[in-house]
């Protein structure tokens, strides 16, 4: 971990530093993120990528401020716009989410209320943090749904929410997400469950409104095929820590750690006709112990990863490894298998 | 009796009632077939009856109407107790691993209890045969007795693959087996189906909503939308040259892991319609760019357009640059 200084970079819209979050477990705590810094600046699109497990879902809700007890942050910031989110009081966070910061998931039917109407919830959304009458506040959704690519806004304000498709239930969810244009969008898996025809639409859609609205966006996601075509910078995780950061050009190029290598070729794998050619390796991370996270699964484990736990260090401007041997790798003195 | 096809679709048909007469008309009239130790793929979104034709194929509902034969016998003639004995020889393989295993049983047990159903053996002989196929699907013997929830998602579906080639099974029926594991998992359970295939000869029918997925898998693939089959053809064909603007629109949707690949878009608009108030016409009409007024007149039969390639598509011949056969 650097030791840059703890106000936060000026041009940066969003920096977590050392995130450490815990969860209780029997009479100890499982380290659900363990030391996370990211950065995101304005305007940019950054893609968080790992499999289900490693902590992307809550790194997000730890941005937002969301994770209540017994979720505890042990140390860390979340500086948004210099102002430090962990130490602000609940009203003032309820201030920023869904004006400033916004969230949709991969769950949209959660984000919405079963028994009112999609123009209510609408409504609502509008008027929370801006005083606009009743016919304000309905002009604004259907301008909001219009511009999700919802036929017939004006009928669709009448709908409920189970009387809609579930892609159309996540541009509603995006409509609210854009009533107050926020400067960070962020999409947690916005578009797994959806049909591929679908999801392209809605990812296109926020690619779209970011890039109209200046905004920047963080997008969690298993599948690195929407990461290569929609963000500009990837952060992988692997057991609560980020383990490689790059742009997304020499990331799909040039990725150095072995987890990322190992992502890469499952997802060629998984949309071409090669086989897989992955060794079966366990699959449980164990934690907990002073050494690489990854060290369990990794083919090019040293004895010294078993002992001690690599840095997040650059290796080239804008890219960041977390491994021992990423010299060796990138020189390509060493094969990953 | 090796021409036989393992499987044979004829006109079938499931709509669920509603009541006042309406019905969600799930499969609309599809017909296939699936030859001794063939892999074929269903392939088709939300919506589009995939799931509906396998649960038919597996009588775990019946059609509305339609043939089905398994072996050459009519499945949908006979008698419970006759097609429970034939049931060992069609197997499943469900989408979410973990609700599919019994949370209470040791692997052993589960791997057990479809070849005590099927009268196979004695208890020792079953017994060892529950090693080999951990063996097999490539978990060892240390988790004949471990529980469901003991393992990963990745080893709970090798427990299911396991479970359904227990009783040698002549076709296995997947629905969606990979699509609830993660990427690098996925690579390595469709390597072990293509193993386990190439191994014993046994059929799959692979109902997916996921091209890339089945690509290793099948030799052929059929599109289904909105309960019909718009596009049959071999797997390589397919990929290389999509004829139907349904299949060519699911291609151009791929996001492969390369931000240099730049890919020819080829986007319909708008959502599929609802299966209750089909369209009179051509089920994709509504979102196709191809789309002229005559398309929304009357449904598109599935035609042979090339050798081994069956589409559904009036303007299909024209906009391929396809001279008539």
């Amino acid at each position: 971990m650097s030791a840059a200084g703890s106000g936060g970079s000026a041009d940066a819209l969003l920096e977590v530093r050392d995130l450490e979050v815990e969860y209780p477990r029997g009479t100890g705590a499982v380290r659900v993120l363990d030391g996370v810094t990211l950065t995101i600046s304005p305007g940019e699109s950054v893609g968080v990528v790992g499999e289900s497990g490693v902590g992307k879902t809550v790194l997000v809700r730890a941005i937002l401020g969301l994770l209540d007890p017994p979720w505890r942050v042990v140390r860390g910031t979340v500086s948004y716009r210099g102002l430090n989110l962990l130490a602000q009081p609940e009203a003032a966070l309820q201030q920023l989410r869904g004006k400033e910061i916004a969230l949709t998931t991969h769950e949209p039917r959660k984000h919405l209320n079963p028994v009112a109407t999609i123009g209510d919830q609408m409504a609502r959304v509008v008027q929370a943090h801006r005083r606009a009458s009743r016919t304000e506040a309905r002009a604004s959704a259907i301008e909001l749904l219009r511009l999700v690519g919802i036929p017939d806004p004006e009928l669709r304000l009448l709908a409920y929410p189970h009387e809609l498709s579930g892609g159309m239930c996540q541009r509603v969810v995006i409509a609210m997400a854009l009533a107050h244009s926020p400067k960070l969008l962020m999409g947690d898996e916005p578009t797994a469950g959806l049909d591929l025809t679908i999801s392209l639409q809605i990812l296109d859609l926020m690619r779209d409104l970011v890039r109209d609205f200046h905004s920047s966006l963080l997008l969690v996601s298993r599948d690195l095929g929407v990461v290569a075509h929609y963000c500009q910078r990837v952060a992988v995780m692997y057991a609560g820590q980020i383990v490689e950061v790059a742009d997304v050009p020499t990331f799909f190029t040039g990725a150095i750690h072995p987890y990322s290598r190992r992502l890469l070729r499952a997802a060629a794998a998984a949309t071409t006709d090669r086989r897989g050619t992955l060794s079966s390796v366990g699959s449980r991370a164990e934690q907990g112990r002073a050494r690489c996270p990854y060290a369990p699964r990794c083919p090019l484990c040293l004895e010294r990863c078993t002992r001690e736990a690599p840095s997040l260090d650059p290796i080239a401007p804008a890219h960041w490894v977390r491994c021992f041997r990423h010299a060796e790798i990138a020189a390509g003195l060493q094969e990953v298998p | 009796m090796t021409d036989v096809p393992v499987l044979t679709v004829e006109a079938l048909v499931k709509h669920f009632p509603l009541g006042h007469g309406r019905a969600v008309k799930a499969v609309n009239s599809i017909s296939f077939q699936i030859d001794r130790g063939e892999a074929l793929a269903l392939v088709g979104e939300s919506g589009s009856g995939k799931t509906t034709v396998g649960r038919c194929v597996l009588r775990l509902i019946e059609p509305t109407s339609g043939a089905i034969s398994f072996r050459g016998e009519d499945i949908l003639a006979m008698a419970p107790e006759q097609f429970r004995q034939r049931r060992r020889h069609l197997q499943l393989v469900f989408q979410e691993p973990y609700d599919s295993l019994n949370p209470r049983m040791r692997i052993g047990r589960i791997l057990d209890e479809p070849m005590m159903l099927a009268g196979r053996g004695a208890p020792t002989a079953r017994f060892s045969r529950a090693h080999d196929l951990l063996d097999m699907v490539g978990l060892g013997r240390s988790f004949i007795d471990l529980y469901p929830h003991q393992l990963s998602g990745g080893e709970q579906q090798r427990v299911g693959i396991a479970r359904a080639i227990a009783t040698d099974p002549d076709l296995v029926v997947l629905d969606e087996p990979t699509s609830a594991l993660d990427v690098s998992v996925r690579a390595e359970i469709l390597d072990l189906l293509v193993d386990l295939q190439a191994r014993l000869g046994f059929a799959y029918l692979f109902i997916s909503h996921d091209l890339t997925a089945v690509r290793r898998v099948c030799q052929r693939v059929a599109v289904m939308y909105l309960g019909r089959i718009v596009e049959t053809a071999r797997t390589s064909d397919i990929f290389e040259r999509p004829l139907h603007p349904y299949s060519r629109a699911l291609l151009s949707s791929v996001l492969y892991p390369d931000p240099a690949r730049e890919q020819a878009r080829f986007l319909l608009t708008g959502e599929i319609p609802s299966p209750i108030d089909l369209p009179a016409g051509c089920p994709l009409y509504a979102r196709c760019p191809w789309g002229r007024p005559a398309c929304d007149l009357s449904v598109p039969p599935l035609e042979a357009l090339l050798p081994d390639r069956h589409v559904a598509c009036f303007r299909a011949r024209e906009e391929n640059g396809i001279g008539a056969c």
